[in-house]
């Protein structure tokens, strides 16, 4: 019987992307269910009760939730193409690192792009320290794991597209050649990779979509 | 292995911490505990954990792991021998990541909501949000357990520890709200095994006793309290 693989997602989910490109890389066949999350379909509702978010993974019927798990769930299912170290240091690393990513750099940059003019100083200087982190990890690397695209890579991928989408509304250069070389550089490879490049969200539509959520959180926040 | 090329930057009462203590015993491996003074970290934990500065801190040989889940599995990996803290099935090890990652992000800061409140308006409805997180976890055991003892089965399992480290916070918010958070008409089935997982030999004497917990509670809202004071009197 031949597998089947679905992935829940949505246009312009980041988290979602990463599951596009590790099914890529791996070279695997499956069905795509775009959602809308203001009306959510009975099937998601059903294979993600807990959250009711995208991605969800379902092999075979069997539903796997949360971007970075599902990653690994990919990488121990097909085995071919690894995306993980096979050393339980470097995995380790790359574990510690894409939490870092999510948790911090991640909520950093998202509360830079919402805040007031007047909280923009000290919003940047948190997200230009985590970005700064990232860039020493690219030292004297291609991508997060040397010459090919891994686990790493497609955890910081957002990277490499939104943060010139909300640079772009914000009208603020985070992310500048000088002060981030080695992290430039990753955005370039990353961006034009062959796996990788023709999965971006249109530009155009993604800019509508945050600049209306930029003014939302503004206007809700609006300082007295 | 020397138990002096694996060293655990910890501090008692962390439960982040604890899960470290417990994987180590449940794989008997050697080790030094280092206690760590948080409000005046040392030179090793800075120099071991300089992105967060936090604990646990697992140092193998001369390289620090950060992140209890992420040490967790470093440990299971490494000491891959019996017994197993991750299931060997994927699709197994997907769910308990995932509950894993519901129990960081999601309910355990209900705990903590539940330490901070301070009227009993807020103090009712933070363990009403509790009690929704712990029937889902339920669930997640009856699923999981297979109808055995543990998460993991018949024995220990990754989900156990990941949610056991923080059964001392849990009965030390029940004795310091006077509310049932572990109730075994609501949850049954995570009460038995709350039981189970307490007494297991790798967990005895880990996490501390409630009541030292409970005043570590009084001293957070009470040191909350001064710096609310101090900022409105500036």
């Amino acid at each position: 019987m031949a597998e089947e693989v679905k992935l829940f997602r949505t246009w312009s989910s980041r988290y979602s992307l990463r599951i596009v490109w590790a099914l890529k890389l791996k070279g695997i066949e499956y069905e795509t269910i775009f959602e809308d999350l203001t009306n959510k379909s009975p099937s998601l509702l059903q294979y993600n009760p807990t959250h009711g978010k995208v991605p969800v993974l379902v092999h075979d019927g069997k539903p796997v939730c949360e971007s970075l798990v599902i990653l690994e769930y990919v990488d121990e299912t097909w085995k071919h193409n690894p995306l993980l170290p096979q050393d339980p240091y470097e995995k380790s690393m790359a574990r510690f690192w894409a939490n870092f990513g999510d948790d911090k750099l991640m909520k950093s940059i998202s509360q830079l792009f919402i805040a007031h003019e007047k909280d923009q100083d000290v919003a940047a200087v948190a997200a230009l320290e985590n970005l700064k982190i990232v860039e020493e990890q690219l030292k004297g690397k291609k991508f997060f794991h040397g010459e090919t695209i891994g686990y790493l890579d497609l955890a910081f991928g957002w990277i490499a597209n939104l943060v010139s989408i909300l640079e772009e509304i914000m009208s603020l250069k985070l992310v500048d050649g000088e002060r981030f070389p080695h992290l430039s550089s990753w955005i370039q490879h990353f961006i034009d990779a062959p796996v990788i490049r023709d999965c971006w969200p249109p530009r155009d539509k993604m800019i509508i979509k945050y600049q209306v959520m930029r003014e939302k959180y503004l206007a809700a926040a609006t300082p007295k | 292995m020397a138990a002096s090329d694996v060293k655990l930057l910890g501090a008692r009462p962390s439960p982040f911490v604890n899960r470290v203590q417990f994987a180590l015993n449940l794989k008997s491996i050697d080790h030094e505990f280092i206690p760590q003074n948080l409000a005046e970290k040392s030179e090793l934990l800075l120099k071991s954990n300089p992105v967060h500065k936090k604990v646990p801190v697992l140092i193998h040989g001369d390289q620090p792991i950060s992140e209890s889940l992420v040490i967790v599995q470093y440990i299971d990996e490494v000491w891959s021998g019996p017994p197993s803290l991750l299931p060997s099935d994927p699709y197994d090890r997907a769910t308990a990541r995932f509950w894993a990652a519901y129990i960081d992000e999601k309910w355990f800061p209900l705990v903590r909501d539940l330490r901070n409140a301070t009227d009993e308006q807020s103090k009712a409805a933070a363990v009403e949000k509790l009690f929704e997180g712990l029937k889902l976890l339920e669930d997640a055991f009856v699923n999981s357990s297979n109808g055995k003892g543990f998460f993991g089965g018949e024995k220990l399992g990754y989900l156990d520890i990941v949610l056991g480290c923080y059964l001392g916070w849990v009965r030390a918010g029940e004795i310091f709200t006077g509310l049932k958070i572990l109730d075994e008409t609501k949850t049954p089935a995570l009460v038995g095994w709350a039981e189970r997982f307490a007494s297991h030999k790798a967990v005895d004497g880990v996490i501390p006793e409630p009541e030292e917990l409970v005043n570590l509670i009084k001293m957070f809202q009470a040191r909350a309290a001064a710096a609310a004071a101090d900022a409105s009197t500036k």
